[in-house]
């Protein structure tokens, strides 16, 4: 029953990915309300699914690797819903709803959706740390796609080659603001998440921890990065997509509740 | 009762022509001496044009005549210039005129507001009755329709309009915004008045000539600077634009590194219009700076201009609709009866509610 919640919010966002990529080959490329009605619409459904899914199990629905892969594509949609239309970034969900469907895509159909072999405890530290890591995340995927927009705008000033995108994409100062924001945003729940983790009171990898570390480095590095101006807004927009892109692969080492089942 | 548009434009009539007929404020009335039942002048830089209704055919001298300024002379083959449509094709021509469709400047969307003002003093003058009061709402929806459902509008079509929505996606904002004109030329002036137009009111002019950056400065309400400043301007500046006559480049990387190092990561945008060029392309290169040539600007502004011809079929067949839909709409009015004797209160409602 909940994963029919999963596949009707995924229409929604494949109906959204549609309507951008046929605005993309018609080459009218304008603001819609339409995708960001269908990306709340899946927000809905998505919602609706980790709510039956969070009471049948009594916990946090993050216990293995397809909730979690549903829970940051909710976190991602979620934070994407409260920020674009703040930012008046509503061109932002043409960007957002293809990494949102992919993401719900992979958890629907690779074969990861596996039950706890025995319930476990009750633990509030290691619910807390494992939803505010993947908020997190969620974050720093929009970081990545607004990083995404910024470059996608600058390529087309630096070379003069404006194409329709051009003119609804938001002004760069403006991408650039709402990057650094979701940076700080997403770094602050992250580092929110990681002293969590110090009062899991469960054994935890080593590898798990130092890869955990090693992200937070590297999204603290750009930060400061930023803030003592060493970089262009340009390689700070590159770099949160290259830091995404590392750190999505490792969302294995972030913790899951059924990890350690 | 038939409706007409009588009128000429920058098509078919040279300024002078269009001088003379200029029409003036009592146009409406001597049209309605001649038994026009309603009238409507639409008046701009472009074109002269009325719309009428009226149940017996106006010769077309007289209304012509009626157009002329007090004091116009006349000139032979006057008449020539004028076009005259009834109808169906009248409807279509304001259906075109209103969607921008009919401007020299194809997509234009100055037109709109001044065919609404043209009708709001029809209206308000005691002009504008149900017929035309349909034909103008059902133009002004064609026009939004026009504007919506296709790319017509997009795009700047001029220098000065490209370098402002350049502007704006480097800066947001031009409030604040600091810009240097070197070499005050007409081109250049023509963006610092497009650029000012959306905010920017620090404007400085410099110039090898003094009292010519003077002159320019003081016409835009901006500070003339000495010629021998202007690269030290450039660490305080947001845009610079360019046109001196120089034979070589002014400005090149080795001169712009150190005031780029000044700059932190602020932008800056770089329009040189001068040809020989003034600044070095390799200056593009550097992060944050966005230098742009007259090519490149003509280049954008011609891309506008066929993106805009591209979106014309489509624009047409929306007017083709809304012509079709009229014209059903006509066919009913004159197998039936004339609206303001079938529902005066209706009528007089549509009036109050609908969009000037």
């Amino acid at each position: 029953m909940d994963r029919q919640f999963l596949i009707f919010a995924t229409i929604c966002y494949l109906a959204a990915v549609i309507r951008t990529v046929v605005s993309f080959r018609a080459r009218i490329f304008r603001r819609s309300r339409f995708v960001f009605l269908t990306i709340a619409l899946g927000f809905v459904l998505q919602t609706a699914f980790l709510t039956v899914r969070g009471h049948t199990l009594g916990s946090c629905p993050i216990t293995n690797l397809f909730e979690v892969l549903v829970f940051l594509a909710w976190s991602i949609a979620l934070i994407y819903l409260l920020i674009g239309p703040a930012y008046r970034l509503s061109l932002m969900g043409a960007f957002t709803a293809p990494l949102v469907f992919l993401l719900q895509v992979a958890a629907l159909l690779a074969p990861i959706d596996i039950p706890r072999a025995s319930p476990i405890a009750p633990n509030p530290w290691l619910e807390f740390h494992a939803s505010i890591s993947i908020i997190a995340y969620g974050a720093f995927a929009l970081a990545c796609v607004a990083g995404a927009m910024y470059l996608v705008q600058e390529r087309q000033l630096k070379t003069h080659q404006l194409r329709s995108i051009f003119y609804h994409l938001p002004p760069l100062p403006n991408l650039f603001s709402a990057m650094t924001r979701l940076l700080w945003f997403g770094f602050i729940l992250y580092s929110a998440g990681m002293i969590s983790g110090f009062f899991v009171n469960e054994p935890m990898p080593w590898t798990k921890i130092v890869l955990a570390f090693a992200i937070w480095i590297l999204y603290g590095a750009i930060l400061q990065g930023r803030y003592l101006r060493w970089m262009a807004p340009r390689r700070i927009a590159a770099l949160c997509m290259f830091a995404f892109a590392v750190a999505l692969p490792l969302l294995w080492s972030i913790e899951f509740v059924g990890h350690r089942a | 009762m038939n409706f007409f548009c009588f009128g000429l434009n920058q098509r078919t009539a040279p300024i002078e022509a269009r001088e003379r007929f200029a029409g003036h404020a009592r146009s409406p009335a001597l049209l309605r001496d001649l038994g026009c039942s309603e009238v409507l002048l639409l008046t701009t830089c472009n074109r002269v044009e009325i719309y009428a209704a009226a149940d017996t055919n106006i010769a077309n001298e007289e209304i012509a005549q009626s157009l002329r300024i007090e004091g116009g002379s006349s000139a032979k083959n006057d008449l020539e210039a004028f076009y005259r449509k009834e109808n169906a094709e009248c409807a279509r021509h304001l259906f075109r005129v209103a969607a921008g469709l009919d401007s020299m400047v194809v997509g234009e969307t100055e037109i709109l507001g001044q065919a609404k003002r043209a009708y709001a003093e029809a209206l308000a003058n005691g002009n504008a009755g149900p017929l035309l009061h349909r034909l103008c709402q059902r133009a002004f929806r064609a026009a939004k329709q026009v504007r919506s459902k296709t790319q017509i509008t997009r795009g700047p079509v001029s220098v000065g309009s490209v370098a402002v929505d350049l502007a704006e996606k480097i800066f947001g904002d031009l409030r604040g915004r600091k810009v240097l004109v070197l070499g005050a030329g007409e081109t250049s002036a023509k963006t610092l008045r497009a650029l000012a137009s959306r905010g920017v009111s620090d404007l400085r002019v410099s110039n090898r000539t003094p009292a010519r950056a003077e002159e320019l400065a003081s016409e835009l309400e901006g500070l003339a600077v000495p010629f021998g400043t202007w690269l030290e301007q450039c660490r305080e500046i947001d845009i610079l634009i360019s046109s001196t006559a120089a034979e070589t480049h002014l400005l090149t990387p080795p001169l712009l590194v150190p005031i780029l190092r000044d700059r932190a990561d602020r932008p800056l945008f770089i329009i040189d219009i001068a040809v020989p060029r003034d600044v070095a392309p390799e200056v593009n290169e550097f992060d944050g700076v966005y230098l742009y040539d007259i090519d490149s600007l003509q280049q954008i502004a011609s891309e506008s201009h066929e993106l805009r011809r591209q979106q014309l079929a489509a624009a047409e067949a929306i007017i083709d609709e809304h012509v079709a839909d009229f014209q059903k709409h006509l066919g009913l009015s004159k197998s039936g009866t004339r609206p303001t004797k079938e529902c005066p209160a209706r009528v007089s409602g549509e009036l109050r509610t609908s969009e000037l």
